[in-house]
């Protein structure tokens, strides 16, 4: 399977290259109030010569800013190819480029074939319309001639599941009912080269599958896509190739495995702590956060046991040392190990030695995690080593998988971190447990739902 | 197969190609406008009618019946209502078309057309209700027993040279718009001095000769005197030094507000 796509895709001509491609943006504190008019005629009036000068030059008072740095890069007809990077990356601009939303300041894109870009879906969808009326908006919009969205209509409604609302103002649509007759118009198109950002992001668990599929079906039938996502593992699951964007240049072009190796390596951070207290005569050589199987990771999937190896070497004994291991999330800190409350306590540090912390079935969203470390003698207000970051690692894994199935699991990144398994009981007297646990496939099947009974 | 070259600094030469092939698209923004502003209203497609209807009584009252401006024998409400028609579609046009890029920002930001389109169907969606308030004329002339004459069938010339300056000005707004917001401002003051400085309210005739050369510097002097020429005979004399400056400045408007247009279109999306 995969040699037959990587033949085809070798026999292919270029679809998209990209040549040395460059973006300048201009960003002043003051741009806007330079771009007022006010100030326009204000600088006109006080001194018209110097105003005449300067114009159609750039303002020496903006900072520029590239979003883009001389990107170069060839894709191939039939190629599926991913775009990754963190935000400000330069991912966006690169497609708006592509989109030809925006034009370049450098460089020279070539595209071979029929484009189709969704940065976005239901661009131009107005809430007062209907479903039916939106439809036909959107696909013109998009490129689609009223003839070919006639003739699609059908099964563009079907795709979309929203039935019978299809003559409501869409204002009324759940969020969710939105998406999904917005991802149907646009899966309906039928480009050569597809460029798309994000669009699964949004919709339930069943429709993000059926969406995905989409992508896939449109990929396998050996036409081009190029594929924006935050999700390492959309990207894993769909593209053979990627592309890996670092602040407005292409940091790593490759497959998609060896691409994605660096990009969460680079996310997590590597860090390699040392820290030395003369005082007390410890150094702490290295920190190493590794799974259970003895592997050094900075990779994790929910659910995950976590081991954090501290490696030290004591000069001098010390005795009853309190140690605390704290995980740290976007929004603060989530759990710690401590030793000043547990009770627990080494008898000393002395010479060469290691301790290690087991941190069970982590109950975290997919997001980066710092870890910091706090050393206190025993008398506990001295510091050997202050709460210091000794790590990092992100936890990855579609939350899908977990019986996760809201409208908005893109927002997880940004949730507080940690989910202690919780059940609901709902007005009607049913309960509803969750908890961060990989569905398995034979649990879904309503007998084991039984007998579980 | 379609080769797709993006550079910088570059005038797309597929650009007027494009915009033939979205030319579906002309049609959907009219549409949609016209859909959308009469969801939720009452009495609907009649504000077209209403609108121009109670402006043209102020307007007789003020002018005709206080201000005591001669009229010949035509009755002043339909005086006023031919130089209504133009004018009103001439305030709405630029408004509209020099909105249309701002309103439809996200848009732009995140889809490529020609973004020509949008101001081309927001004109589009006014002259839809220019010709709806048209139908008020033919009411009010058979009200008065006004035949028409033999000059209505010029009528669609300055009609054309009244969508040709409205589109041209309304480039130009939506330009500048775009950067300067200040015009939201200024738009809504033009149009509403402009409404007492042009024709409306009365005859180009009450201008003193020797200014009729400076007021018909204003090219919607020249095209509401030519309305009241083809609707309502030549008992309202043309005025030809005044026809020539309209044409010729609705040929500059139009000219140099796509060049502007064109100029500033690829930095849309990034001031927007």
């Amino acid at each position: 399977m995969k040699s037959d796509y990587i033949s085809k895709v070798e026999d292919s001509r270029l679809a998209i290259s990209i040549e040395n491609l460059s973006k300048q943006y201009f960003i002043g504190q003051n741009r806007a109030k330079q771009d007022g008019m006010r100030h326009v005629i204000e600088r006109a009036l006080r001194a018209p010569f110097k105003w005449l000068q300067s114009r159609g030059q750039k303002n020496t008072e903006d900072v520029e800013f590239w979003a883009l740095k001389g990107v170069s890069v060839q894709i191939k007809q039939g190629e599926v190819v991913g775009i990754i990077g963190r935000n400000g990356a330069g991912k966006s601009t690169l497609l708006k480029i592509l989109s030809r939303i925006t034009i370049p300041t450098e460089g020279r894109v070539t595209i071979d074939g029929r484009i189709a870009s969704l940065l976005e879906v239901g661009t131009g969808f107005h809430p007062e319309l209907t479903g039916r009326e939106n439809v036909f908006l959107n696909g013109a919009i998009l490129g689609m001639p009223r003839a070919e969205i006639l003739r699609k209509f059908d099964e563009i409604v079907e795709f979309s599941e929203i039935g019978q609302f299809l003559d409501t103002p869409v204002k009324h649509y759940s969020s969710g009912m939105y998406v999904r007759l917005a991802f149907a118009v646009a899966a309906h198109l039928d480009p050569e080269i597809l460029i798309c950002d994000e669009v699964l992001a949004v919709g339930d668990a069943a429709f993000q599958k059926k969406c995905l599929a989409k992508i896939k079906s449109f990929a396998g039938s050996g036409k081009t896509v190029l594929f924006v996502s935050h999700n390492p593992e959309t990207v894993r699951s769909l593209c053979p190739r990627s592309i890996w964007l670092k602040d407005g240049r292409v940091q790593k072009d490759g497959s998609t495995e060896e691409v994605l190796d660096g990009y969460l390596d680079s996310v997590a951070r590597g860090t390699s702590f040392t820290w030395e207290n003369p005082d007390y005569g410890l150094t702490i050589h290295k920190v190493i956060i590794r799974n259970t199987d003895g592997e050094e990771t900075r990779r994790f999937y929910p659910g995950d046991d976590l081991v954090v190896d501290v490696f030290y070497e004591a000069k001098k004994r010390i005795e009853r040392p309190l140690v605390a291991i704290g995980v740290l999330g976007v929004s603060g800190s989530c759990f710690t190990s401590n030793m000043l409350l547990d009770g627990n306590s080494p008898d000393s540090f002395e010479g060469v030695g290691k301790i290690s912390c087991t941190f069970k079935s982590i109950p975290l969203l997919p997001q980066n995690y710092t870890v910091k470390l706090v050393v206190r003698a025993s008398t506990v207000t001295d510091m050997i080593v202050p709460y210091e970051e000794v790590g990092s690692f992100t936890v990855i894994g579609d939350l899908a998988e977990y019986g996760f199935k809201g409208d908005y699991l893109q927002y997880a990144a940004r949730s507080t971190p940690v989910v202690v398994p919780y059940e609901w009981s709902m007005p009607d007297g049913r309960t509803v447990p969750v908890a961060l646990n990989r569905v398995q496939e034979h649990q879904l099947t309503e007998g084991v739902a039984e007998s579980l009974d | 197969m379609s080769q797709l070259v993006i550079e910088s600094g570059r005038i797309e030469r597929q650009y007027w190609r494009d915009l033939w092939r979205y030319r579906e698209l002309f049609f959907f923004f009219t549409w949609r406008d016209l859909l959308v502003r009469y969801k939720q209203t009452v009495v609907g497609v009649s504000w077209s009618l209403i609108r121009p209807l109670l402006t043209m009584v102020v307007l007789t009252i003020v002018f005709g019946k206080l201000g005591k401006m001669p009229a010949g024998k035509v009755p002043y409400p339909l005086l006023v209502f031919c130089g209504m028609l133009p004018w009103q579609f001439f305030a709405a046009a630029i408004t509209e078309c020099g909105n249309s890029l701002v309103t439809n920002s996200n848009m732009i930001s995140k889809v490529y057309f020609p973004r020509l389109v949008i101001t081309v169907s927001s004109v589009m969606t006014t002259l839809v209700d220019f010709l709806i308030s048209a139908i008020f004329l033919v009411v009010l002339m058979i009200y008065f027993h006004y035949a028409p004459h033999a000059t209505l069938l010029l009528l669609p010339l300055y009609v054309a040279l009244m969508v040709a300056v409205s589109f041209g000005v309304g480039l130009w707004i939506a330009s500048l718009m775009v950067q300067y917001r200040d015009f939201r401002f200024i738009v809504p003051f033009v149009v509403q001095f402009g409404l007492y400085i042009s024709p409306v309210g009365f005859q180009t005739g009450v201008i003193p000769m020797r200014f009729r050369l400076l007021y018909s510097l204003n090219p919607m002097v020249g095209i509401i005197d030519g309305f009241r020429w083809c609707i309502l005979g030549p008992e309202s004399r043309i005025y030809w030094p005044g026809l020539v400056i309209a044409v010729a400045e609705v040929v500059v408007f139009v000219a140099s507000g796509i060049w502007y247009f064109r100029r500033t279109e690829r930095i849309f999306a990034d001031v927007i």
